[in-house]
């Protein structure tokens, strides 16, 4: 083989090395949304499940799936722009910024079942909020924290610099160029990281185990302070935990949560492409 | 995550000794709060784990804390058999992510034309987007039994865990490789290919070597993502706390990882008991190992920053 023959080899190797690694995801895609479509339908939606959970819809679950993602968002968000304002705008190049940069990749990498066991020792015993909405929403923030802190951070860095020096050259003091120029041009990219970290929040399964999910609880919870069902546990619970659990119900759990978290991204996509085209500088 | 140059400087807007408003100061130092509120999390996180589980690495006997049995219901704690489940499903993951996911990343950087990239890109996205517990949930209705149709004793295997898992830190690897690439100054590939080397030669000499740390810090994330992963494991792994007998067919035998035992007996303990506090301690474990993977990796990043500005003319 001469070198040219190698190099036709090498990249016909490497292309279909690529289709395989990618032809799968759609193919994961399309085979739950097959499967899953039939059972999808108004009822399925709108119903608790009945019978054992052999019957019946999702709703107690996708509702509180729906609560602890508003939750996360409330408790993650105003920390995490802070965070992202921060270290864009304020953090010297010194070791205390070193350090932050160290715990928000660390944050990142910490496995979800570790954020359940702090959820657990920390919210739910040691502030006595017990198994709860709220319990739940505070470890769920705590994990979307590097995710939007990241996205956040580079959306407001990318705002160019001469918005910041003319801004301030007019009088306007730091805050009111971040407040009304900075931050209007990132904007954007904030909410790209924002969608993103409501996505990872509503998918999680690990996190919300010991913290607030409800094996079966067909009332909708009334505070804070009450259990849910949340639909990834809910998944997990028809199809490992239930014996006789009719297939197509778990391909439709899995197929609305797939919807729920991939809708979350796609849109998250679209908004920073938007805002990609459309930026003029 | 470099060094950010758009820090203001004070200097710039705020004449020394200018009267800034109340609202202001108090909104900037919320702004600090919320910055450094990160470190405090990361401490009381291990805080937390230690106040839980510290019993646990102080009642047990450490032979027993190191030995090959985890009966919990005799209140026999030995780790070794988590430890080598995690690592076993681990290492498989791994050895099939790295080379799929560097070569997806150089199809995506160096080969792939921009219309399929911009297609494949947020394809890879998604991928990163199913939930884990959907991705267990496949693997347990359709990849384990067509394991066990292949001719394991049973589809709930250490390789069915690590064929998911392998699948779930993909994403990882492929765009932090892919970032890697891209810092590979243009003038490398030019000057390879203007010397008359091939488009593979110019990879394999000149591009990846100038990737190496890059791709290095794609590989120890990937481990990271995998450790950690939980409900895909726990579902599809089989859950034998024993330790495989060491042979060819080790990667076929039901494992039992860290992640899965916290996951499926948290629910089941007396709150205090010796059960609980172990636990716990698996989760120091689990904290100690991906802090340490982390911190390693953000260090391999810095130093990595500092050379190429380096070396920008």
């Amino acid at each position: 083989m001469n070198r040219q023959q190698t190099n036709r080899f090498a990249v016909a190797v490497i292309t279909s090395v690529a289709i395989l690694v990618v032809v799968p995801i759609v193919l994961v895609i399309l085979f739950v949304l097959y499967n899953g479509i039939g059972v999808i339908n108004w009822e399925f939606i709108s119903t608790a499940p009945r019978n054992g959970m052999r019957e019946g819809g999702i709703w107690p679950a996708l509702l509180g799936t729906i609560f602890l993602t508003f939750g996360t968002a409330i408790i993650s968000f105003p920390l995490a722009i802070g965070a992202a304002i921060y270290l864009s705008e304020y953090a010297a190049d010194n070791r205390m910024t070193r350090m932050v940069r160290l715990a928000i990749v660390n944050l990142a990498g910490i496995p979800s079942i570790v954020y359940g066991l702090f959820g657990l020792g920390a919210f739910v015993l040691f502030m006595q909020f017990g198994t709860s909405i709220l319990a739940g929403s505070l470890t769920l923030g705590i994990l979307t924290l590097p995710v939007v802190i990241s996205t956040a951070e580079e959306a407001i860095s990318s705002v160019p610099q001469q918005f910041r020096t003319v801004s301030l050259s007019l009088g306007a003091t730091r805050w009111q160029t971040i407040r009304h120029q900075v931050l209007p041009h990132a904007l954007p990219g904030i909410l790209t990281g924002v969608i993103l970290g409501l996505g990872r929040a509503a998918g999680e399964t690990a996190p919300i185990l010991f913290t607030v999910a409800a094996f079966y609880l067909p009332d909708l919870p009334q505070s804070i302070f009450d259990q849910t069902m949340a639909l990834p546990y809910h998944l997990y619970v028809i199809s490992t935990q239930v014996p006789g659990m009719p297939l197509d119900i778990q391909y439709g759990t899995a197929l609305v949560l797939l919807l729920i978290v991939l809708s979350l991204t796609l849109v998250a996509t679209f908004v920073r492409t938007s805002m990609r085209r459309r930026r003029e500088w | 995550m470099t060094t950010n140059p758009s820090v203001i400087t004070p200097a710039v807007g705020q004449k020394e000794g200018q009267r800034i408003p109340i609202g202001e100061w108090l909104i900037e130092n919320l702004i600090r709060l919320a910055g450094l509120s990160t470190i405090v999390i990361v401490v009381l996180i291990f805080l937390f784990l230690v106040r839980e589980g510290g019993p646990a690495f102080l009642d047990i006997p450490l032979r027993q804390l190191f030995g090959s049995r985890w009966y919990p219901i005799e209140g026999i704690f030995g780790l070794l058999p988590l430890l080598v489940g995690s690592l076993i499903v681990t290492v498989g993951a791994v050895t099939i992510a790295v080379p799929l996911g560097l070569i997806c990343a150089i199809y995506l950087g160096e080969i792939a034309p921009t219309w399929q990239r911009e297609i494949l890109k947020p394809l890879i996205e998604m991928l990163a987007g199913i939930p884990s517990i959907v991705l267990g949930f496949l693997g347990w209705v359709v990849l384990a039994p067509l394991i066990q149709n292949a001719g394991a004793a049973t589809g709930l295997t250490a390789f069915t865990g690590a064929i998911i898992l392998a699948y779930m830190s993909l994403p990882t690897i492929i765009s932090i490789s892919e970032d890697a690439l891209y810092a590979v100054p243009k003038e490398y590939r030019d000057g390879a290919l203007a010397i008359g080397a091939t488009q593979w030669q110019t990879i394999w000499r000149v591009v990846l070597p100038a990737a190496r740390s890059g791709i290095v810090i794609a590989v120890m994330l990937g481990i990271g993502r995998a450790i950690g992963e939980t409900m895909a494991v726990m579902m599809v792994t089989g859950n034998a706390a024993n330790i495989p007998t060491l042979s060819s067919g080790l990667i076929f035998e039901p494992v039992r990882t860290m992640t899965a035992t916290i996951a499926a007996e948290m629910g089941e303990v007396a709150q205090g008991s010796l059960h609980y506090n172990t636990l716990f301690g698996i989760g120091i474990v689990l904290f100690v190992i991906t802090f340490a993977i982390n911190s390693l990796a953000g260090r391999i990043v810095g130093t990595r920053g500092a050379r190429r500005t380096g070396g920008k003319l």
